[in-house]
């Protein structure tokens, strides 16, 4: 997030794409909700389902999975057409206006209206009044805007937009995704990604790898060579070029698309090592695995989804010989000739602030009294709430000219029905944590496909009813969850059940800049299953 | 900012202008009774137990009251003693208050201040009404409202921190009693089990399934951790009894969430201590995992690594690194890969 939680009641308006704020981020969910509900602030929510949030919003846009660029160049279109924008803001502050105007020119309220599948376009007009009469203005977003092939296109607009209406750079606006695991913003700032060293320092660049070299001194030099990414390292062992594959508290097999791949890829390494707490349907394909520490075993930091860094104690103790997984990773390095000496997790945190900037002035006895977020340069500096202040991290703020492009694989008579996936209130990701937990696992304790109920009557399905979902890479069996909430044509099934993965039938088109993968819109077909 | 000064009890003490008393007194720590009262909800003023007297005259409830420049507070003397005393009795005789069957029992507002007055046993002159007990339809929380005293917190956790309205009271006088939504039965109603009116509530009237028979609230451990789901990093203070098993979760209010939790967050810990953790570290041989020790794994997995490295190059090795360790494991997950196997062929979930 460019800006805080905190500043959710500063926010005069809320703009929530792509994300199921209440299910998937309760939290902050209800923070946005006590501002729309008892203070009046407005709220626009676009979503192909009528989520919880669609009921409080002043407007709700019911767009088609995979259509997030066109609606928000829709927005803009009109906010310029009606000079509703920050013109001075724009002009001082950003460059590439003048292109991303031209480009948006055709996305009238009709235009947008017809790609999105919305009846209405006098909807769009009145949202994009709601969203550029009220400052400051919050964009919030999740995996429905990333989650496509053109994810990072959709990123793009979500800044776009901001920047066009100066909502970036000041308290209560900003572009805010909310980050769908505990660290995954943490994970990122500390380089564990195939292209960037700690804080997104580049690892083609010379001076980053002469710097990590000293650090590290390792026995060669670093390679300079972007590495691969998880789905091209899967295609990479298909191919014969992968070899080995270190797993660790991953579980692919389930959470990345196309199952059928991703097994023929593990079967296909000749060596796997999974590092886990629980024996995973990844686990199954190791050649080694190792038992590590559960969250509450552990001490350490994390990073939320607005860069605050916070301290986890080690609350119970590891059950038999597992062991922390720190202390792992440091064995099987010390045994392939490294020299590390850590004993404890903040060993390695005081390493890590000496080759990260953005995390330089953060220490474990300022976290157990402070509340800091990155960027925090030294010990003197407080952390920095809001990004982009005064101006932009790169200079000027990059306004990109984007045309909406249609997702991989559209519908047809053979596979009439868009299908989406995502998270439910109850569950977590694979599974692997949630249903093993007694009372997530009793409320929800099994997979479904939810469905329109213009759709239902349509395959003579009613709810409760035993449906098979099919698309050209697999088939599952569920029960059909018959509901206002998904748009009509469009079926939702929620990823975390073993027995009915939703990635047995997901693509693996992937976005050509970041690699995500389009789990977000394929095409499927129903049937009613006759028993 | 405007500053007021007022005396507490004779000792003079600073104050923002539209500060309460009772904020006053407990930023001084001054220590004033209260039940209906909590920071994140409105204020209330439903028990009276806060009851303070100002400038030598009038009673007023700390908790609403807003205090004023020169003002002078006296928070205990005999009338109020037998007020607060009064006014617990009454509670104490409404209910059906058995702290031996109480999950609250040793962590009960009620009880402590019962004890605190001194506070005799009830004399069974008024009349008591039987509520409901519904401990059963919510697979997450359990009510029993003869322990209620009707100070409306959950009422006002449910609509104005998870902004759901689940609770009400309805009936009135002697009759009044929670409602969750029109229905008698939690399991019936719209509730989402993020459990903050449970957290809130300052008897045993709702509790937690988790709780009961786990261990008594003075035998329990706590220690903050932050929450392993989604990226709000909620912060939780987890509970442990005496044989190191995890209780309940309750939110932090010095995390990002400010006490506030999710269904998730709440009950979402059992995986934990589930019997499906792995214990010993496992080697497959002829198709079949078998334990081994940690020599054997790690020598094996650190040969083996180096064979296919030597062989085939260090980018025909991948490591997933995950979303859900820390910051260290990641870094170093990073670090083995670039500085020991020599590899940028590093990733996780971020994407998925």
């Amino acid at each position: 997030m460019t800006n805080s939680i905190r500043e959710i009641p500063v926010s005069e308006a809320f703009l929530i794409i792509g994300s199921n704020t209440t299910e998937n981020h309760p939290v902050i969910g209800s923070m946005i909700k006590k501002e729309v509900i008892t203070r009046g602030k407005k709220l626009v929510v676009i979503d192909p389902r009528r989520i919880e949030m669609a009921k409080y919003a002043d407007v709700f846009l019911q767009i088609k999975p995979g259509t997030n660029i066109a609606i928000l160049n829709g927005l803009a279109h009109v906010a310029i057409k009606e000079n509703l924008y920050a013109g001075d803001y724009v002009a001082s502050r950003c460059e590439g206006f003048d292109e991303f105007k031209k480009v948006v020119e055709k996305y009238t309220p009709e235009f947008v209206a017809d790609i999105c599948g919305i009846d209405d376009p006098s909807l769009i007009v009145k949202a994009a009044r709601i969203l550029a009469g009220a400052k400051p203005m919050a964009l919030y977003y999740c995996m429905g805007v990333t989650q496509f092939k053109s994810g990072v296109n959709g990123v793009k607009s979500c800044a776009n937009l901001q920047m066009l209406l100066g909502n970036i750079g000041v308290a209560g606006g900003g572009v805010n995704p909310l980050r769908g695991q505990n660290n995954v913003q943490g994970a990122c700032d500390m380089g564990a990604l195939n292209a960037v060293y700690p804080a997104y320092q580049p690892v083609g660049n010379e001076e980053m790898r002469d710097k990590f070299k000293a650090a590290w001194k390792p026995a060669f030099d670093l390679s300079m060579k972007p590495g691969l990414t998880i789905v091209e390292s899967l295609n990479g062992a298909i191919a014969g070029d992968v070899k080995a594959l270190y797993v660790f508290g991953e579980n692919p097999v389930m959470s990345d698309p196309n199952q059928h791949h991703v097994i023929e890829a593990l079967e296909k390494l000749d060596f796997v090592v999974v590092q886990d707490i629980v024996m995973s349907e990844t686990a199954q394909y190791a050649d080694v695995v190792l038992p590590g520490a559960a969250f509450l075993e552990k001490e350490g930091t994390v990073s939320n989804t607005e860069r605050r860094v916070q301290l986890m104690h080690r609350v119970v103790d590891f059950p038999g010989e597992a062991k922390d997984d720190w202390w792992i990773i440091t064995q099987i390095a010390n045994r392939m000739g490294a020299s590390w000496e850590y004993t404890c997790a903040k060993d390695i945190f005081e390493e890590v602030r000496t080759v990260t900037p953005s995390y330089a002035g953060i220490t474990y006895d300022r976290l157990e009294k402070e509340l800091i977020q990155w960027p925090c340069p030294n010990e003197q500096h407080p952390g920095t709430q809001f990004l982009h202040k005064d101006k932009f991290s790169r200079g000027l703020g990059l306004m990109t000219a984007i045309e909406y492009t249609p997702p991989a694989e559209e519908v047809d008579p053979e596979y009439p029905v868009i299908l989406t996936t995502g998270r439910i209130l109850e569950h977590f990701h694979t599974g692997t944590m949630s249903r093993n937990s007694r009372v997530l696992h009793e409320t929800v304790s099994e997979g479904f496909v939810e469905l329109n109920q213009n759709d239902a009557s349509n395959y003579n399905v009613e709810d409760g009813d035993l449906v098979a979902v099919s698309t050209r890479r697999g088939s599952v069996r569920l029960k059909a969850k018959v509901t206002a909430r998904p748009k009509p044509n469009v079926a939702f099934i929620p990823f975390h059940f073993v027995e009915a993965a939703a990635n047995k039938l997901t693509i693996d088109a992937l976005d050509p800049t970041c690699k995500i993968p389009e789990f977000k819109v394929c095409a499927c077909k129903i049937e009613k299953v006759h028993m | 900012m405007d500053q007021i000064q007022l005396t507490i009890d004779g000792v003079p003490v600073k104050g923002r202008k539209g500060q309460t008393i009772l904020e006053i007194a407990r930023d001084n720590k001054v220590d004033i009774p209260t039940l209906c009262y909590h920071p994140r909800i409105s204020k209330t003023g439903a028990c009276r137990l806060c009851l303070v007297r100002v400038n030598d005259a009038a009673l007023k409830t700390s908790c609403t009251e807003p205090a004023t420049e020169g003002m002078k507070v006296v928070t205990d003397d005999e009338e109020i003693t037998n007020l607060r005393r009064g006014l617990l009795e009454m509670l104490l005789a409404e209910g059906c208050h058995n702290c031996l069957y109480c999950e609250a029992n040793g962590d009960c507002k009620l009880q402590k201040l019962c004890h605190r007055y001194n506070v005799p046993e009830p004399s069974g002159e008024f009349p008591r009404h039987e509520r409901v007990v519904d401990t059963v339809s919510s697979k997450g929380l359990r009510r029993n409202e003869n322990r209620c005293i009707l100070c409306g917190r959950c009422v006002k956790a449910c609509s104005e921190i998870q902004m759901l309205g689940v609770w009400n009271f309805t009936g009135r006088g002697s009759n009044a009693n929670l409602t969750s939504d029109m229905y008698d039965r939690i399991g019936d109603s719209s509730c989402v089990m993020c459990g903050t009116c449970v957290q809130l509530c300052p008897t045993g009237a709702l509790s937690f399934q988790t709780v009961l028979g786990r261990g008594q609230a003075w035998e329990l451990k706590k220690e903050s951790s932050i929450c392993i789901y989604c990226g709000v990093g909620c912060k939780i203070d987890f509970y442990t009894n005496k044989e190191g098993l995890l209780v309940k979760a309750l939110g932090n209010e010095d995390g990002p969430n400010e006490g506030h939790l999710c269904v998730k967050g709440r009950f979402g810990f059992d995986f934990v201590q589930s019997d499906k953790r792995l214990t010993k570290p496992l080697v497959k041989k002829n198709g079949k995992f078998e334990e081994t020790s940690w020599d054997e794994a790690l020598d094996l997995v650190s040969s083996r690594f180096s064979d296919i490295r030597k062989k085939s190059g260090p980018d025909s090795i991948m490591a997933f690194s995950s979303a859900k360790c820390t910051n260290e494991e990641n870094y170093l997950m990073q670090k083995f890969m670039r500085a020991v196997i020599g590899t940028n062929n590093v990733d996780h979930c971020a994407r998925l």
